[in-house]
């Protein structure tokens, strides 16, 4: 199934939320918004011509200096019943929800694909975007105390951290 | 005492409880194990909660070795990441620099030469086989035999040579680059890697006899840790985890990248025991298969790779881009069959010589986020079996 056979359907069903698949053909993809994404990520599991059972990767973006971070998870359909056993690729595509840079909230979608929990504890991490209703909400990289979101483009890097100092304050002590 | 036998197996929660009757009642105790614990292969800490020898829960805690690969990514130039990615999987390298630079090939619209495709998918098997190779050896000292480990390092140890010989280098590479590699193969490369393969493919029989069909080695991992193919696949497993649990997808086969369309090789997969010499304890999904599955892979990289040596052509090893190599504004997201799954880049570029984001799905991030659902009501013995037959290099996990 191509991309772009997988945004019909998934338009037929939230004609209010799907946005248009995006131009770009190395990456085909398309934006749903935020407020619809776990009830069509339910669609796009459990919908009987789609059948997105894997969740392979999500990607969080920064678009500073825009006020939005894009979440990209991609998404594949695999099936048994090719050549030798073999299972086949029935289709992949890119999901992008866009939440806002201050405050940015989404429904975690770690109940339907639960490889959701670690890729979605990660951008909170990275990135700082909550994922409501998550199981287990923590960061997972980066200590337990550790101020701000390194992954954003207005990152500023810390000057020590726990008495230790970092590379840049260490930098100036040779000076 | 109970008349039933004490057994490894964790199939059945009753007969833990025969073990312990109810009068026999034990506190609960959080037990860490690791980070600094041989048998989770690198800084990986479990918290385990343990009642008696059960473990009820164990949860792990990452991002000890996280050095901020994600972040250099976008700090750099897409050329001077690469030996950023020999850093990721350190015991596969040269397939992580092959993901970087095919998503960096495709965002740039770069062309490589046949010989370099060639050259890449040899470095790629050769890894894949050392790679397991250490799997192999480290599983078994898991399991308390220690003569597979100084096997598995022997073989190895030849595999390196061929690196060292073609690049220099003996752990991080960085020999695929964008374009192609980064020297042509030097003379006698090819005579050595047959004479290699000659010497390696009758001693992956060996090591099954001494190890796969070891009977004190089937009883610790045969039926220890099951994963259903569907929860593998909700959990994102990829790679010998997903096919030891039956799952017949391999992206070589199912979404051919590089040259791999060209080649016969059979994918392997794990399956129920009693048939052929799978040991009749074997249940599809379970740590013996996971290893198992990586013991046949070796065979068939040892197919891949006796055809490279035949078809191999003649010509350029590297298109190098003309100045600066600019990514223009467009992303991609590309995945790679890794030693341990699929081993995926996703890169922004906007135009300049150092991308807007670079992404890494680590497969063994994804692998081990099954820990906490498998680990569940197993023994305490049993953690160290699972978690060696996952794999995981923790380079990977905390980028």
């Amino acid at each position: 199934m191509t991309p772009s056979e997988i945004v019909e359907i998934l338009k037929g069903a939230f004609p209010q939320a799907v946005g248009e698949p995006s131009a770009d053909g190395s990456h085909p993809g398309v934006a749903v918004a935020a407020e619809a994404w776990h009830e069509a990520a339910v669609f796009l599991r459990d919908d009987p011509r789609l059948r997105m059972n894997m969740l392979r990767c999500l990607s969080g973006l920064d678009l500073h200096p825009e006020p939005h971070l894009e979440l990209v998870y991609d998404l594949i359909s695999m099936r048994p019943g090719g050549a030798a056993g073999l299972w086949e690729n029935a289709g992949e595509i890119a999901i992008r929800v866009r939440v806002p840079r201050d405050g940015g909230r989404v429904r975690s979608v770690a109940d339907v694909w639960p490889a959701a929990e670690w890729h979605e504890r990660e951008t909170f991490d990275l990135l700082g975007v909550t994922f409501d209703q998550h199981p287990d909400l923590r960061r997972i990289l980066c200590p337990d105390d550790w101020v701000g979101h390194p992954l954003r483009k207005d990152y500023e890097f810390p000057t020590e951290y726990e008495g230790i100092p970092a590379a840049a304050a260490s930098a100036d002590v040779k000076k | 005492m109970p008349d039933a036998p004490l057994t490894n197996s964790p199939d059945s929660l009753a007969d833990v409880e025969r073990v312990v009757p109810g009068e026999l009642r034990t506190e609960e105790m959080l037990l860490n194990m690791g980070p600094q614990h041989p048998s989770t292969h690198g800084v990986l800490r479990l918290v385990l909660r343990t009642d008696g020898e059960l473990v009820l829960e164990a949860v792990p805690h990452i991002g000890y070795l996280h050095r901020c690969a994600e972040k250099i990514g976008e700090s750099v130039a897409s050329f001077q990441f690469i030996p950023i990615t020999d850093r990721l999987d350190y015991l596969a390298a040269m397939i992580n620099n092959q993901g970087f630079s095919l998503a960096v090939e495709k965002l740039a619209g770069l062309e490589v030469p046949e010989r370099a495709r060639y050259i890449r998918v040899i470095m790629a098997e050769l890894n894949r086989i050392a790679s397991h190779l250490v799997s192999f050896g480290t599983y078994g000292l898991d399991m308390g035999a220690f003569t597979p480990f100084l096997y598995g390092f022997r073989e190895r140890e030849y595999i390196l040579d061929l690196f060292e010989a073609a690049c220099g280098a003996r752990l991080t590479y960085s020999f695929i680059t964008p374009g192609g590699v980064t020297q042509d193969l030097p003379d006698g490369f090819l005579d050595n890697l047959a004479r290699f393969l000659d010497y390696f493919e009758p001693k992956i029989d060996e090591y099954n006899d001494l190890l796969s069909f070891n009977y004190i080695f089937i009883k610790r991992t045969a039926g220890v840790g099951v994963i259903s193919p569907e929860d593998a696949i909700a959990y994102g497993l990829t790679g010998p985890c997903l096919r030891g649990s039956g799952v017949k997808w391999d992206l070589r086969r199912c979404m051919p990248y590089e040259l791999y369309d060209r080649f016969d090789f059979e994918i392997p997969v794990g399956v129920a025991g009693g048939t052929d010499r799978i040991p009749r304890e074997v249940v599809a999904g379970d740590s013996w298969s996971r290893y198992f599955v990586r013991m046949q892979e070796m065979k068939q990289s040892v197919r891949i790779l006796r055809q490279c040596v035949q078809q191999l052509p003649a010509g350029e090893f590297r298109n190098k881009p003309k100045g600066i190599l600019k990514l223009p504004p467009k992303e991609v997201y590309l995945e790679v069959e890794g030693a341990r799954g699929q081993l995926g880049f996703l890169v922004v570029g906007d135009g300049k010589a150092v991308p807007r984001r670079v992404k890494i799905r680590g497969p063994s991030f994804c692998n081990l986020a099954i820990t906490k659902h498998v680990c569940r009501q197993v023994l305490l013995a049993d953690i160290a079996a699972i978690l060696g037959s996952i794999d995981v290099v923790m380079g990977e996990v905390d980028r």
